[in-house]
């Protein structure tokens, strides 16, 4: 089959691993679609490529780090921050990005996550957010909402989930956004702008898993979890993040909820530099 | 100072800020760190010295955190280590292990106190001996070595920093509460470029780079991240090309290759020091603090006419099987004095094989044995 190009497509090919396809993401999944948007959002943003580190926890998100074709660590659960806290602090010229799952970020890692907001460490953060424990089998985690059913929580979750852009705005990150995977074009744009904005930026990307938490709570398809993203997102850029929590009649609200400036950890750093030399002086 | 930020002369100062000028000389410029007893003076002079070097301090949210850390700024080229004592050592362990399978250098100093769990926060113990071997899951090896001064604090913190840089494995620190905390000369020489190892660099095409392949020696170069090598590592058994591959011959090959790059160099990497060894009957086999009471002992003991010697464990792992095998061939019994209840003794009985008797002489933790301990001892030993 041949096929004629009209107009020259760009493609993000030579970012990937294309010798480690196919992946591991199952069919309706939502993790290889933000993979996408991340990249054309490093070709957006003018990155050159090689002073781009992506660092992963565990998890289905955890494995983007073994897909692109960058810099990139695989590391423990949960703790791809604090690692991504020494690559950036070793090397303050790499853009240090963060991508990874819910629970790896919010459960195991949740005191990482907000230590590093709270510090401005200039790092984008991109978490998936597919409310399941996807890589274990679909149990339940902090982002799970109430009442939902997973492997774990076979009556029904009795948890209340973090409402994540509230809680990253509150420890102090500098950008905080949440798009649907249907959102594809508002998710590059918006993931170029945390790469360009220095400080701590965070991105939640609301993903189906279809295999798992979508089978088990009415969404056996991708395109149904598609279907209430289309029908239930509504984008509200600049909403106040308290309130933004993902309802139980199913609304979405989706767009950039925070983008302030404060000085980013490394600011901090030569600020006092200058300060302790004047005061040795 | 020198101009590399370095400090030389004659110093009274205790163990942990040699500690830190032992590792500001090796060239150390990332410390990550989570306060504790009895390693916060460690902390506290890292972060008074490193801003004004060129070096980055970082006090994490906790020692996984500061674990985590010092991994990363390795990945980009710094020399980096943590400090901490056994309620932090612990929550180091997840990646400790990490940096074993990454193969990143590192360096991570135990001031041990007395445990479980918070124990005797400001007392000495030396617990943590099995742990440092054996803390982490699976199977690998780690390099650790014990210093029994302020001086040897000093030293073996850049030994340590060469043999992580040479073998690109973490190597362990094991001081104690006492040494941290004791304050004594610390004579710092000033550093001679040609006394510090430096990682191995990849010189192949970027393009060509594989992250884990060898080539005659079990140690693969290293990239850092930046350099445009693009490559990719990962906690999952990996091959060459540092790709995930979850099969048994790729776990094999992977951890054959991790655990021999240690042992088939442990000559070059063990050290014992021996006192009055040769004509032994008696050996009393002791390291870190413990030595020096030991040493007490084995002196009183000749003064008594009897023939005891002292063999002091400067690497406590790889064990120095191969020596503590030979004099287990030909003296009448080893003393082993820990501030634990058994952990070294373990390996002294297990390559004396039966040959030798083991006497083990232990300690809950919260001092030091009494020399008189260790005599009385070597004295039933001798019997």
């Amino acid at each position: 089959m041949t096929s004629t190009v009209t107009h020259k497509e760009k493609t993000t090919n030579h970012l990937l691993r294309l010798d480690r396809m196919p992946h591991i993401w199952c069919a309706g999944c939502g993790i290889g679609p933000a993979v996408g948007c991340f990249l054309r959002a490093i070709e957006r943003a003018g990155l050159n490529p090689d002073k781009v580190a992506l660092v992963s926890g565990i998890g289905c998100a955890g494995r983007a780090a073994g897909y692109v074709k960058l810099d990139s660590f695989h590391t423990t659960h949960g703790r791809a921050l604090p690692f991504a806290t020494g690559l950036k602090l070793g090397n303050p010229e790499l853009n240090v990005v963060v991508f990874s799952g819910d629970g790896d970020l919010a459960a195991i890692g949740g005191n990482h996550l907000i230590h590093s907001a709270r510090r401005n460490m200039d790092i984008t953060v991109i978490c998936i957010n597919n409310f399941t424990y996807g890589m274990t089998g679909g149990q339940v985690g902090p982002t799970t909402p109430l009442y939902a059913r997973s492997a774990t929580s076979p009556y029904g979750n009795l948890e209340y989930p973090f409402n994540l852009p509230y809680l990253l705005a509150a420890s102090g990150a500098t950008y905080v956004a949440r798009w649907t995977i249907l959102h594809a074009r508002q998710l590059e744009r918006s993931i170029a702008e945390a790469l360009r904005k220095p400080g701590f930026s965070f991105i939640e990307v609301i993903a189906p898993c279809p295999t798992l938490y979508g089978r088990m709570n009415k969404q056996p398809k991708g395109m149904d979890t598609m279907r209430w993203y289309q029908e239930k997102s509504v984008v509200r850029d600049g909403a106040d993040p308290r309130d933004v929590a993902m309802d139980s009649d199913g609304a979405i609200v989706v767009g950039r909820f925070v983008d302030i400036q404060r000085p980013t950890y490394w600011e901090q750093w030569q600020q006092m530099l200058g300060r302790s030399k004047a005061s040795k002086a | 100072m020198s101009s590399d930020g370095a400090i030389s002369g004659t110093f009274f100062m205790n163990g942990d800020v040699a500690c830190a000028e032992g590792a500001i000389s090796a060239g150390c410029r990332f410390f990550a760190g989570y306060p504790i007893t009895p390693a916060t003076e460690v902390a506290e002079r890292m972060s008074e010295r490193l801003p004004h070097i060129g070096g980055i301090y970082i006090q994490m949210e906790d020692e996984i955190a500061s674990m985590n850390a010092i991994l990363g700024a390795s990945w980009t080229g710094m020399k980096a280590m943590t400090a901490t004592s056994g309620p932090g050592f612990s929550l180091m362990m997840e990646n400790l292990g990490l940096a074993v399978m990454l193969e990143t250098p590192c360096v991570v100093v135990d001031v041990q106190r007395a445990g479980p769990s918070t124990g005797l926060p400001t007392l000495v113990a030396q617990g943590d001996m099995m742990q440092a071997r054996w803390g982490s899951h699976g199977s690998y090896e780690i390099i650790a070595l014990a210093p029994n001064s302020p001086q040897e604090v000093f030293d073996l913190t850049i030994t340590a920093f060469n043999l992580s840089e040479r073998y690109r494995v973490p190597v362990l620190v094991m001081s104690d509460e006492a040494v941290g905390h004791m304050s004594e000369k610390v004579v710092i020489p000033p550093v001679s470029q040609g006394q510090l190892v430096n990682r191995r660099r990849p010189n192949s095409p970027q393009d060509k780079y594989l992250p884990y392949a060898t080539d005659g020696d079990l140690v693969p170069p290293m990239a850092l991240a930046g350099e445009g090598y693009r490559f990719h590592v990962t906690g999952l058994t990996h091959d060459e090309r540092g790709y995930p591959v979850m099969t048994a011959e790729a776990q094999d090959r992977l951890i054959r290759r991790l655990v021999d790059k240690i042992r088939v160099n442990k000559k070059q990497i063990i050290r014992c020091e021996e006192v009055d060894v040769d004509d032994a009957e008696v050996v009393v086999c002791a390291y870190g603090i413990t030595s020096r009471i030991a040493r007490l002992a084995v002196q009183e003991a000749r003064a008594e006419g009897l023939r005891a010697g002292l063999l002091r464990l400067i690497t406590v792992w790889p064990f120095a099987e191969e020596r503590v095998r030979e004099l287990g061939g030909r003296i009448k019994a080893f003393v082993v004095p820990e501030i634990n209840n058994g952990q070294i003794v373990l390996e002294v009985e297990r390559c004396a094989g039966g040959k030798a008797e083991t006497v083990f002489v232990p300690h809950m933790g919260g001092s030091v044995h009494r020399p008189e301990t260790i005599l009385q001892a070597i004295k039933e030993a001798v019997r």
